[in-house]
């Protein structure tokens, strides 16, 4: 019988590499949280709004509907939707297993499955990384990725007039997306310097021509925002928002090249609602749960088949870095490629890895135009909320690192609870790492043994066997 | 102004009128549209906060993804339900709840 190649995300990445094993000739179970496919970028309105034309929001939109329906209608290949993976746990042989949940978000009477495949693929993608600032607890500030979702999801805007602050490309589309919705964006605000920006994109040009779809896209974007007279500025933040019970203000700041504020700079936006994102962070707990080797702490390490440090199984997306839907297409279909037991010498295996080196270079460019300052923390006061969930303050955590905790993350989070909410540190783990790298070491910010929620009563339930054979085609 | 639905009409996706929908979100009736997640029929409906952090501070959609559990709620009796991820369902009985009740 063929391998069993199981898929876990079916974003750009896991669409991709459940392609790539397709045509390796693997069987595929293809899974994801979702009812749909098409993850963050190709994320689609519900089925329940019949939407005749939902590739007008998106860019590629025939291309991912022709790898949707190639890969889904695939005989040999198994789509759960609704399906999402809480676990991974290292098997004595062979790959992980592949604990999954399917149900309804959150349900109690989801069912439990057991998966034992041949070879894994992880794709779970990334979330957006907010920094903390006085006030961004407020109800009406947003992460840009909660505005992107909703509008692209499920038509919805997330306020009017809104403010979008940050850094990176990413403010871009969420800034069309709230204009095509309606909504008026008073500006776009990202935070490095134009200099910055420039020498970041601008070095190296030869490395963007392949790029030419997303510097497209980018264009179109930027052309825009002119045309509805949306601002763009460079070097200016947003540092605080103000409100009662919700925010109704944002304090903007011109910052210099570290993030740190230009005294006197301050200006005072009313707002209905603010979206802000400093980057993504990549969604860890799966590969950390199968034991794969991190690259320089923050991405999942790969070699030049996709395969991380753990026999059989492979990364591809956001997870091994920040490139863009394409270039997680391309890692997808390279992973899939090889956990589907494709040859590695093929000639269109090494056109995919010159495609996939080129996406990595613009990985690189990208994190040099739109770094995160190092001064960013001076935005902040003693009882500036870092942890959400805990809602631990700053000056908590700095007291902790330098009193009776001092040494020890762990033992800061212990003392502050900072990291120990509902979110498991999702949100606040690279913010407090970053806050205490030169007062506590040690602590792993990615590790979270339990990937998605699972009810104790669930957990109770015995798994039910997975029958070997198609699921999807029931 | 605050969050609102695009209307069918105007909505370029080329979406089918609204069908209706009617939650309870502790024992009121709130209006939405067949399709839409909990958090937008809230949303939507001009409610921006369902949740109270453990200091009391009022929450709602932070992430909109499911990584940040700032919108969780109880449905039809079971807690700790992402308000973002969960579609609604006509006749879904939705109550908020706060950290402090555990
Ligand atoms: C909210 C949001 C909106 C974005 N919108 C845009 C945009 O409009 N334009 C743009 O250029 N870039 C956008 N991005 C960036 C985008 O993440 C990438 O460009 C691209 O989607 C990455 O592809 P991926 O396949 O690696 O991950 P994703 O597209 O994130 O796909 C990952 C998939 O894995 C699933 N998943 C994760 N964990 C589990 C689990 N444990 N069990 C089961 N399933 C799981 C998720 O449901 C998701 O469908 C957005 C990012 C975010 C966070
Ligand atoms: S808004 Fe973040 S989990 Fe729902």
């Amino acid at each position: 019988m063929s391998r069993h190649v199981v898929v876990v995300g079916a974003g750009p990445a896991g669409l991709g590499a459940a392609a790539g094993a397709l045509r390796a000739g693997a069987r595929v179970t293809l899974l994801d949280a979702a009812e749909e496919p098409g993850g963050q970028y190709h994320r689609m309105p519900p089925a329940a709004f019949g939407a005749a034309r939902p590739g007008r929001l998106h860019h590629g939109w025939s291309g991912f509907e022709r790898l949707r329906d190639r890969v889904l209608g695939h005989s040999r290949c198994d789509w759960w939707p609704e399906s999402a993976v809480w676990s991974v746990d290292r098997a004595e042989q062979g790959p992980p297993h592949v604990h999954v949940l399917r149900g309804e978000a959150d349900g109690a009477g989801r069912e439990r499955h057991v998966l034992r495949p041949d070879a894994l693929v992880l794709a779970p993608g990334a979330h957006d990384r907010v920094l903390p600032f006085p006030g961004w607890d407020l109800p009406g500030v947003h992460t840009a990725g909660a505005a992107q979702a909703l509008a692209k999801g499920e038509r919805l805007l997330i306020g009017d007039p809104v403010l979008i602050a940050g850094s990176g490309p990413f403010l871009l589309p969420v800034a069309a997306s709230l204009i095509e919705a309606g909504g008026t964006v008073l500006a776009v605000l990202e935070a490095n310097p134009a200099a910055t920006v420039a020498r970041g994109w601008a070095a190296r040009p030869w490395e963007l021509a392949p790029q030419a779809g997303k510097a497209g896209e980018l264009a179109g974007y930027a052309a825009l925002l002119a045309r509805h007279r949306v601002p763009y500025r460079t070097g200016r933040a947003v540092i605080e928002a103000r409100g009662d019970g919700r925010v109704e203000e944002a304090v903007t700041a011109r910052l210099r090249h570290d993030w740190s504020v230009v005294p006197g700079t301050e200006r005072t936006v009313a707002v209905d609602a603010l979206c802000v994102t400093h980057g993504f962070s990549p969604q860890l707990e799966l590969p950390v749960a199968a034991g794969c080797r991190l690259r320089g702490g923050a991405f999942t390490e790969v070699d030049g088949h996709q395969r991380t440090s753990v026999p059989g199984v492979y990364a591809a997306g956001e997870i091994t870095g920040i490139a863009g839907a394409p270039a997680a297409r391309t890692e997808g279909l390279l992973a899939g490629w090889a956990a589907g037991g494709g040859d590695p010498g093929d000639r269109a295996a090494a056109a995919l890895r010159r495609r996939r080196d080129r996406g990595r270079a613009f990985a690189d460019r990208l994190a040099a135009a739109h770094p995160v300052g190092a001064a960013w923390p001076g935005w902040l006061r003693p009882d500036t909320i870092v942890c959400r969930c805990e809602e631990t303050a700053y000056g908590t955590l700095l007291r902790a690192a330098d009193g009776e905790a001092a040494g020890s993350a762990r033992a800061v989070r212990l003392g502050t609870r900072a990291g120990l909410g509902p979110c498991q540190a999702r949100v606040c783990g690279p913010t407090v790492a970053e806050l205490l790298r030169d007062r506590a070491a040690g602590g792993d910010p990615h590790r979270r043994p339990v990937a998605q929620p699972i009810r104790l009563g669930e957990l109770a339930n015995p798994p039910v066997d997975t029958p070997d054979k198609k699921e999807s085609a029931r | 102004m605050s969050a609102r639905l695009v209307p069918a009409g105007a909505d370029r996706t080329g979406r089918r009128p609204d069908v209706p929908l009617r939650i309870t979100v502790d024992g009121e009736p709130v209006d939405g549209v067949d399709g839409q997640t909990i958090a937008g029929v809230l949303l939507a409906a001009g409610r921006r906060t369902w949740r109270r952090g453990p200091s009391g501070a009022p929450r709602g959609v932070f992430c909109g993804i499911g990584a940040c559990f700032d919108c969780l709620l109880t449905v039809n009796g079971v807690r700790d339900v992402r308000a973002c991820r969960r579609r609604a369902r006509d006749g879904d009985a939705v109550a908020t709840q706060s950290r402090e009740a555990r």
